[in-house]
């Protein structure tokens, strides 16, 4: 434990349940000042509850919550705050149409004389607290359209000039590229040194143990341990979050790497992507790299039909898919699974049988008719290939986790026995053991000979998955590393290689 | 998510179609409790009211709901995408009109109803392209045509009605089954029923339909066409409008610009009785048959015990209303009582708990 700076949070045997439903059983978490703290664990292991218990939305059923050594007891968030606690959320909530410093100071706007807002001190306080973070923030500037590490900042400014002691983020990082990451890291140290506790959320491994001191691994709703982070490893730490040993987390298996299935020439969409070409191999997997923003995702979306383009060719097997058409590139023999699963991967108020058979209900059709039965007949075993857990067929994927409502998207795809699948962040905000379960399976499609192409933002899933990584930096492919060559540095390298500064 | 299980597990899982069972799944459904209403609503009037058991009444009811039977299909498909069309009555409206027009015009009546459908179709086909394939939202697009295809056939026949259609063709509007209390009618309705019921719950297109109102963007995601199917489904509501406006003006013997001014409400009312979310993705066709039918018994059994139209329509917009609300506490009833029957029988708490927070973290995180 860390031993510098007394200890400003602690929670000791917490308890929160709904209903039935038990969120945190034993939740324990002791936080120093003076010291960043990290808090893992997989997806279903409590730490959001805890979070929030700390931040007052929910009241604890269970167990101690002492702050400074005194025990307290938050009804609301204000009382949360009042007594120096900030929480900031993976993508704050500020009001867009108001400007930075009216957002700084919401309801507790400076008065001057005869009760009218001070603006000219607002604004001199909100430009002292950016230039004591170190951050160039136009305090004047409208909310609306600000990164959401920028929003993130703003937050952070709020929770200083109420002048919080404890400091909680969960997942900041999840949403931001490599620069944006070093500058939110650097407020965190300055913030530490200013003598406040942190406590930080992250499923990746190298921010923890590049920005945290002492590690807490939460389980199933329960404390497992706490560690200094130079006495642990991250190997440790995740056998610990899973109660198992993951024996490796990229379980990359070589395949046979065989003939090109997608050629994407000269593929070109105005201010968004240029001259993209490039081609995948049956039993490859290529990953597109780069910052978030690059153009990843879109070259995704153009090669797969959901977005125009303005010039290029985009084949499959041989054959030209006509541009502008999902419906053309599925039957082709291309598979999506898009970025952001519960708006675009499923219909997360239908039932898993209606979203696995979704995409190939033609075939499934007698005559044209479709039968319930004939969806269920189909989505059964794919469901029970991914291991999907559900108790029936007829669930809606809406309570379902992350982890699995992946595994549906991935069912649905497969379903259609692609030649390609498209991957947009494989594992994004999916637990580690289901991480490894889609890596695994990833590798296994490409070893029966599928192509693969991957977008990812985690580093270590690129190097780890890929055979090939290509990178994109503003719109065109800056480099192809072999999976050989592809190191962090290079991957980085080419990634910001024609922006000096991406802030 | 918690797993305990290895990552590889040999042997595949499967999984029961339902969690719940048949009973559970086919009466604990809103569209169920339509269907009873119906059912009491009904029986009671056929005990307690008089005359309501006549052999009139039911021919009468058919007669008077047909065209709301007939225009709350398409409208169902419509809905359940998570658009409107309000410009059905118009349409009802110009049909009718074109009806009256060509046949005066010497035209015979099967020809000029098929001139009136193919404008039903191209009326769906304006509103549905500017939908579609443009964009607009649905309830501002068919406000205007609501307007426009009225304007039309008010124009095009002034304040006068035609009257003058030969006996065959009204008398067939108005013909029973053999010797049944049945309308003639009743068979295209049974036909249309049957091709609507098919292509919302048993094809590819109708899976689509719910996904539409679902989620659209997920929907296009998965290769459906939405702007097609959104297109195809107001071709349908105009031409089957355009059929309602034939058989309109041949029950009355009446073709006039202002004929079924008002149904549009009268439609959606119906549907959105049946069960279908007015939000999209939720309905199905057996629920907004009820609906209409619904309607139509009480509507005919207050008019039968003397009660005053405006009666009748309050008595209705109270029924709507509180259709609509019980969906909500229907949702809040049934998780109350999961919630204390799980807590009742909670057998093996820690697995339990387990998965439920794994679900619950799931939602927030």
């Amino acid at each position: 434990m860390n031993a510098n700076g007394a200890v400003a949070l602690q929670l000791v045997q917490v308890r929160k349940s709904f209903g039935p439903v038990m969120a945190l059983r034993s939740g324990s978490l002791t936080v120093c000042s003076g010291s960043i703290h990290a808090l893992v664990g997989e997806n279903g292991a409590g730490k959001s509850t805890l979070v929030k218990i700390v931040a007052g939305l929910y009241q604890r059923d269970g167990g101690d919550f002492l702050l400074h050594g005194e025990s307290v007891d938050f009804s609301s968030t204000a009382a949360s705050k009042d007594a120096g606690i900030a929480v900031i959320y993976q993508e704050p909530t500020l009001f867009p149409d108001l400007s930075v410093t009216e957002n700084l100071f919401m309801g507790r706007q400076p008065v001057g004389a005869g009760r009218r807002i001070d603006r000219k001190a607002m604004h001199e306080e909100a430009t002292a607290l950016f230039s004591r973070l170190g951050v160039s923030l136009d305090p004047r500037r409208l909310a609306e359209g600000l990164s959401i590490a920028d929003q993130q900042i703003i937050e952070i400014a709020k929770a200083i000039s109420l002048d919080a002691s404890v400091l909680i983020m969960d997942e900041p990082t999840a949403a931001l590229s490599g620069v944006e990451v070093d500058r939110l890291f650097a407020v965190a140290r300055s913030l530490r040194d200013e003598g406040r506790a942190l406590v930080f959320i992250s499923h990746r491994f190298e921010e923890v143990f590049d920005l945290c001191d002492t590690v807490t691994v939460m389980r199933d709703g329960e404390y497992v341990s706490t560690d200094a982070i130079a006495e642990t490893t991250p190997a440790a730490i995740v056998s610990k979050m899973v109660g198992r040993e993951v024996a490796e987390l990229f379980p990359k298996t070589p395949a046979t790497i065989g003939e090109p299935v997608l050629q994407v020439a000269g593929l070109e969409s105005a201010g968004v992507f240029h001259d993209v070409s490039f081609e995948v191999r049956s039993g490859e997997i290529v990953a597109l790299a780069g910052l978030v923003g690059a153009g990843r995702s879109e070259i995704a979306r153009a090669v797969f039909g959901v977005d125009g383009y303005d010039a290029g060719t985009v084949t499959l097997n041989g054959t030209a898919v006509r541009p502008r058409s999902p419906r053309a590139a599925i039957r082709a023999g291309m598979g999506f699974v898009p970025e952001d699963r519960r708006q675009q991967g499923l219909v997360t108020e239908a039932s898993v049988a209606h979203n696995v058979a979704a995409v190939i209900r033609t075939k499934l059709s007698r005559l044209g008719l479709i039968t319930r039965s004939a969806e269920n007949r189909a989505a059964g075993p794919w469901s029970g290939r991914l291991e999907v857990k559900t108790n029936a067929l007829d669930m809606h994927a809406t309570t379902m986790s992350g982890g699995n409502q992946q595994k549906v998207v991935i069912a649905k795809w497969l379903a259609t026995d692609p030649s390609l699948l498209i991957i947009d962040e494989p594992t994004r905000g999916i637990d580690v053991g289901t991480k490894s379960e889609v890596h695994r399976l990833i590798s296994e499609l490409a070893g029966q000979g599928m192509a693969i192409l991957m977008i990812s933002s985690e580093l270590p899933e690129v190097l780890g998955m890929a055979d090939r990584v290509l990178v994109v930096c503003e719109g065109r492919i800056t480099a192809d590393i072999d999976r050989a060559d592809a190191t962090p540095e290079s991957v980085m390298t080419a990634a910001t290689n024609t922006i000096g500064a991406a802030s | 998510m918690t797993t305990t299980d290895t990552p590889r597990a040999q042997a595949d899982r499967t999984y029961p179609s339902y969690a719940k069972a048949l009973w559970q799944r086919v009466l604990l459904t809103r569209e169920f409790a339509v269907i009873a209403l119906l059912l009491i609503v009904f029986f009671y009037s056929r005990s307690e009211i008089p005359n309501f058991d006549g052999p009139l009444t039911i021919y009468y009811l058919l007669l008077d709901v047909a065209p709301i039977l007939l225009i709350a299909l398409p409208m169902t498909l419509v809905i359940i995408t998570g658009e409107i069309d309000l410009s059905v009555a118009s349409v009802v409206g110009l049909s009718s009109v074109l009806v009256g027009d060509l046949h005066q015009g010497g035209m015979s009546i099967p020809m000029a109803a098929l001139v009136a459908i193919l404008v039903g179709v191209l009326c769906g086909a304006f509103n549905g392209f500017l939908v579609a394939y443009v964009g607009l939202p649905s309830l501002a697009v068919t406000i205007g045509t609501l307007a426009l295809y009225r304007g039309l056939a008010v124009g095009l026949l002034g304040t006068t009605a035609i009257t003058d259609f030969p006996e065959k063709w009204t008398d067939l509007a108005k013909d029973r089954i053999g010797d049944s209390s049945y309308p003639v009618i009743v068979i295209p309705i049974l036909v249309l029923v049957i091709l609507f019921v098919l292509l919302l719950h048993f094809t590819p297109f109708g899976r689509g339909v719910f996904d539409i109102g679902l989620n659209d963007e997920a929907a296009h995601f998965s290769g459906v066409n939405v702007a097609r199917t959104k297109f195809w489904l107001f071709v349908m509501a105009g031409a089957v409008s355009a059929f309602a406006g034939i058989y309109f003006t041949l029950r009355f013997g009446s073709s006039r610009g202002d004929n079924a001014t008002g149904m549009e409400l009268q439609v959606i009312a119906a549907v959105l009785l049946g069960g279908v979310s007015i939000f999209g993705g939720r309905g199905a066709l057996h629920g907004v048959l009820a609906g209409v039918l619904l309607i139509g018994v009480l509507q005919s059994a207050l008019r039968l015990d003397d009660v005053s139209a405006n009666v009748i329509n309050i008595i209705i917009g109270i029924l709507l209303i509180a259709s609509v609300m019980s969906t909500s506490f229907l949702t809040f009833v049934a998780r109350t009582t999961a919630g204390m029957k799980r807590r009742a029988s909670d057998g093996s708490p820690e697995r339990r708990q387990r998965q439920a927070s794994a679900h619950h973290e799931g939602n927030n995180s």
